[in-house]
C-alpha cells in the first residue's frame, strides 16, 4: 500500500479498476463522486418536470395536449419531492461534504467508511422506491403530504410509497450526518482545532446536527401517515378525533429545519469561494462559523411560520413572527463578513466566484422576501400564492443550485485533475442568472397579485407575467446544459489543473489532483487558521 | 473504562490507534442512539396532545390494558438490561463462558417479552379493540374515539416491538462474535454498541409503560 502510493501516478480514481470496485468501494471521494451521479440524474428529472410545468402554465387552460389537471398535479407533487428530497437535501452534503470534508480536516476517510457506503445505498434505495411510485402510481398530494387530503380515499394508495421512500432516504440522511458529525469531532489532523476547521466544514458540520436533530421527527411523521392510511389510527383524522394540522405541526419541524440542511451547506461553499477568490484573510471567521450554528439552533424554533393561517393560537403566531425574523440576524452576519472579505482583495471573476456573487444576490432577495412572510399580516394576504413560490425559489434554487454550480466548477480540478472551460463557465452563469430571475422575479408580482401557487389554471390577465416566467425557466435549462457542457468537455479536453489552481489555502490544495487513495502520504501538521492570505 | 488493552487489535487505516477508533464509534452509537429516542418524542408528543384533550377516552382505553402483565415485562425488560452489563462485563475481563451465558439469558428475556405482548395483544384483537378503523368493540358506546386510544397502544408497543426484535438479533449476532473468539477483552465495541443500543430498547419501554398501563 504505502509503496503503491508513493507513486505520482496512483490516485483514488485508478487506485482499483471496475465498476464492482466502484460499487463496493469505502473510499470517501469515490462515494462522493457516485452521488453525484445520482443526484445529477434526479436534478434532470426534476428539472424536466419543472419545464413541463411551466409550459403548462404559458397559457391559461390546457396547454400542453396530454397534460390534464390531474397530470398537473402529480407533475408538481414530483417535482417537489425529487428536487427537495433526492436533489437539494443531500446535494451538497452527500456530493461535496463527501468529498471535501475529510481532506479539509486532514483525515484519511470519514470516521465509518463502511457506514458512509451504506447510506450511499439506503439513499438509491429510497430514491428507487420514491422513482419506482412515480411511474405506476398517481400521487398527487404535493411534496408536502398533508392531511386529511393525503389519507383521505381520492389520492391513490401510491402515497404510501412515495412516503416510504422519503421515510428510507431519510436514514441515509441521518447516517451520513452522524459520520460527519463524529469525523469532525474525531479525525481532525494534529493542530487542527475547532477554531483553525475551514467554514465549509463548519456549515456540514452544523447541517449534520440539524440532520441527525430533525429527521427522526420526520420518519415518525411518515410512519404515522402510512399507519393512518392502513389502519386509520385517528392521528391525523378529524372523522377519528385527530388534529390534521398536527401533522403540519410534526411536518414542519423537521421541515422548516430541513430549509436550512439545504441551505447551510451552500453557505459553507460561498465561505470558501469568497476567501479564494478574494485573496484575503476572511473577514470574521468565527462569526461566519458560529452565525451556521445559531442558524442551526433557531431553525428549531420557526416552523410555525408555514401555520400562521392554520388555526394555531395568535400569540403562537406573534412568537413565531418574531423568531423567525430572528434567522435573519446569523444569516445577514454571515452576508455581511462575505462582503468585507470581498472589499479591497483582489477579486478574481473566475466562474466559480460568479457564482458566489450570484448565490449573494440572489439569497438577498429570497432572504428578505422572507421578512415579508415571517410578518403575520403580510402573510395571511401572501399566503399559498406565487410570491411564497417565487421566495423560496429564491432561497433554494437561486442560494442552493447557485452554491452547487459554483463548487462543481471550484472543486472540479481536485476531483478530475484537469480545468473545465472558464468561457464556458461564465456563460452557463449568464444564462441561469439572467433565466433565473426573468423566472421567478414575475411571480412575485404575480402573487401580490393574487395568483395562487399549485393551481392548473389562471385568471386571463396572469397570462403575460406568466409566459416571461415560461420563457426565463428555458434560459435556466439552457444554463444548466451549459453547464452540464463545460464539465464534459472539461472531462474529455481540460487543461491539466495541477495541485492547486486556484490558490486555495485549505488542506485540499496542498495534495495531488486527484488525490491519492488515502489522501495524505504524511498526516498533515496545522499551524494556522484556513485562510492566511494577507 | 480500560481502553489500554485496544493496543493488540488492529485499527483501521485512517485512526491513529484502536482506542481512536473506539471513541469514534461510541460517538457514531450515542448520537444514533439520541434520534432513536428522538423518533419516539414525537409520538409522546402526539400521545401528551391526545391525552389533554380527550382524557376520559385514554382512561377508558388503559383499563383494558393488562397491568400485570405490561410490569412482568418491565421487569423482564430491566432484568435483561441487567444480564446485558453482565454479558459486556465478562468478555471484558474474558470469560467468555459466563459472558455467552448472559447473552443467553438477555435473548431469552427478550423472547420473553414477544411472548407476553402476543397474549396481550391476542386479547385485544379478541375484543375488537383495534386501532382506527379494525375497532369493533361496542362494550362502551358512550366514550366517542376509544379507537385512538388503541391506535397510539398498537403504534408505540408496535414500533418498540420491533426495537425488541432488532435487539435480540443484535444480540444474537454479537453473541456469535463472542463465540468465535472475534470479541474479546482486546476489541468489544460492536458489543457495547448492541448493549447500549438494548438500554435505549428498556428505557423507552419503561416510558411507555406508566404512559399506556397506569397514567390513563
Amino acid at each position: 500500500m504505502s509503496t503503491a502510493t508513493a507513486s505520482h501516478t496512483d490516485n483514488y480514481l485508478n487506485h482499483e479498476k471496475g465498476i464492482w470496485s466502484w460499487l463496493t468501494t469505502i473510499d470517501h471521494k469515490r462515494i462522493g463522486i457516485m452521488y453525484f451521479f445520482a443526484i445529477m440524474s434526479f436534478f434532470l428529472l426534476g428539472g424536466i418536470f419543472a419545464l413541463l410545468v411551466r409550459i403548462e402554465l404559458f397559457t391559461p387552460g390546457q396547454t400542453l395536449g396530454f397534460v390534464t389537471p390531474d397530470i398537473y398535479n402529480r407533475m408538481m407533487t414530483y417535482h417537489g419531492a425529487i428536487m427537495v428530497f433526492m436533489v437539494i437535501v443531500p446535494g451538497i452534503p452527500a456530493i461535496f461534504g463527501n468529498f471535501i470534508l475529510p481532506i479539509q480536516l486532514g483525515a484519511k476517510d470519514v470516521a465509518f467508511p463502511r457506514l458512509n457506503l451504506a447510506s450511499w445505498y439506503i439513499f438509491m434505495s429510497g430514491a428507487a422506491i420514491a422513482a419506482f411510485s412515480l411511474f405506476t402510481q398517481k400521487v398527487d398530494t404535493g411534496w408536502t403530504f398533508y392531511t386529511p387530503y393525503s389519507i383521505s380515499n381520492s389520492v391513490s394508495n401510491g402515497v404510501i410509497m412515495l412516503v416510504m421512500g422519503a421515510f428510507v432516504m431519510g436514514f441515509s440522511s441521518i447516517l451520513t450526518g452522524l459520520n460527519f458529525i463524529v469525523t469532525t469531532h474525531k479525525l481532525r489532523a494534529p493542530g487542527m482545532t475547532m477554531n483553525r476547521i475551514p467554514l465549509m466544514v463548519w456549515a456540514l458540520y452544523a447541517t449534520s446536527i440539524i440532520q441527525v436533530l430533525a429527521t427522526p421527527v420526520l420518519a415518525i411523521t411518515l410512519l404515522l401517515l402510512v399507519a393512518e392510511r392502513t389502519l386509520g389510527v385517528g392521528i391525523f383524522d378529524p372523522t377519528l378525533g385527530g388534529d390534521p394540522v398536527l401533522f403540519q405541526h410534526f411536518f414542519w419541524f423537521y421541515s422548516h429545519p430541513a430549509v436550512y440542511i439545504m441551505i447551510l451547506p451552500a453557505m459553507g461553499v460561498i465561505s470558501e469561494l469568497v476567501a479564494t477568490f478574494s485573496r484575503k484573510i476572511i473577514f470574521g471567521y468565527t462569526a461566519i462559523a458560529y452565525s451556521s450554528l445559531a442558524i442551526a439552533a433557531v431553525s428549531f424554533l420557526v416552523w410555525g411560520h408555514h401555520m400562521f393561517v392554520s388555526g394555531q393560537s395568535e400569540f403562537a403566531g406573534v412568537l413565531f413572527s418574531f423568531i423567525t425574523m430572528l434567522v435573519g440576524v446569523p444569516t445577514a452576519i454571515k452576508l455581511f463578513n462575505w462582503i468585507s472579505t470581498m472589499y479591497k482583495g483582489s477579486v478574481r471573476l473566475d466562474a466559480p466566484m460568479l457564482f458566489a456573487i450570484g448565490f449573494m444576490f440572489l439569497f438577498t432577495i429570497g432572504g428578505l422576501t422572507g421578512v415579508f412572510l415571517a410578518s403575520t399580516g403580510m402573510d395571511v394576504h401572501f399566503h399559498d400564492t406565487y410570491f411564497v413560490v417565487a421566495h423560496f425559489h429564491y432561497v433554494m434554487v437561486g442560494g442552493t443550485l447557485m452554491a452547487v454550480m459554483g463548487a462543481i466548477i471550484y472543486w472540479f480540478p481536485k476531483v478530475t485533475g484537469k480545468m473545465t472551460s472558464d468561457l464556458l463557465g461564465r456563460i452557463s452563469w449568464v444564462f441561469i442568472f439572467t433565466g433565473f430571475n426573468v423566472t421567478f422575479f414575475p411571480q412575485f408580482i404575480l402573487g401580490s397579485m393574487g395568483m395562487p401557487r399549485r393551481y392548473y389554471d389562471y385568471l386571463p390577465e396572469f397570462t403575460s407575467l406568466n409566459q416571461i416566467s415560461t420563457i426565463g425557466s428555458w434560459l435556466i435549462g439552457t444554463g444548466f446544459l451549459i453547464g452540464l457542457a463545460a464539465v464534459i468537455h472539461g472531462l474529455i479536453a481540460g487543461k491539466v489543473a495541477g495541485d492547486n489552481p486556484w490558490g486555495g489555502k485549505t488542506l485540499e490544495w496542498t495534495i495531488p489532483s486527484p488525490p491519492t487513495h488515502e489522501n495524505f502520504e504524511k498526516t498533515p501538521t496545522v499551524t494556522g487558521g484556513p485562510y492566511e492570505y494577507r | 473504562m480500560s481502553t489500554a488493552k485496544h493496543a493488540e487489535f488492529h485499527h483501521a487505516h485512517h485512526f491513529d490507534s484502536a482506542e481512536h477508533q473506539y471513541d469514534a464509534s461510541k460517538q457514531g452509537i450515542w448520537l444514533f442512539l439520541v434520534t432513536e429516542i428522538l423518533m419516539f418524542g414525537a409520538l409522546f408528543v402526539g400521545y401528551t396532545i391526545y391525552h389533554s384533550l380527550y382524557p376520559e377516552v385514554f382512561h377508558a382505553g388503559s383499563h383494558h390494558l393488562s397491568v400485570p402483565m405490561g410490569a412482568f415485562n418491565t421487569v423482564v425488560l430491566l432484568f435483561s438490561s441487567f444480564t446485558m452489563a453482565l454479558g459486556i462485563h465478562y468478555v471484558q475481563v474474558d470469560k467468555k463462558k459466563e459472558a455467552v451465558i448472559a447473552l443467553v439469558i438477555t435473548v431469552l428475556c427478550a423472547l420473553t417479552f414477544m411472548v407476553v405482548k402476543y397474549f396481550e395483544y391476542t386479547a385485544k384483537i379478541h375484543h375488537g379493540l383495534l386501532p382506527g378503523k379494525f375497532f369493533t368493540n361496542t362494550e362502551m358506546p358512550e366514550i366517542k374515539n376509544l379507537a385512538m386510544f388503541f391506535g397510539f397502544y398498537f403504534v408505540m408497543t408496535g414500533i418498540h416491538g420491533s426495537h425488541v426484535l432488532i435487539g435480540a438479533g443484535l444480540i444474537i449476532w454479537v453473541m456469535i462474535k463472542v463465540i468465535k473468539g472475534e470479541l474479546n477483552s482486546s476489541y468489544y465495541t460492536p458489543l457495547e454498541g448492541v448493549g447500549l443500543f438494548w438500554h435505549v430498547v428498556d428505557l423507552i419501554w419503561i416510558y411507555l409503560f406508566p404512559l399506556l398501563y397506569l397514567v390513563g
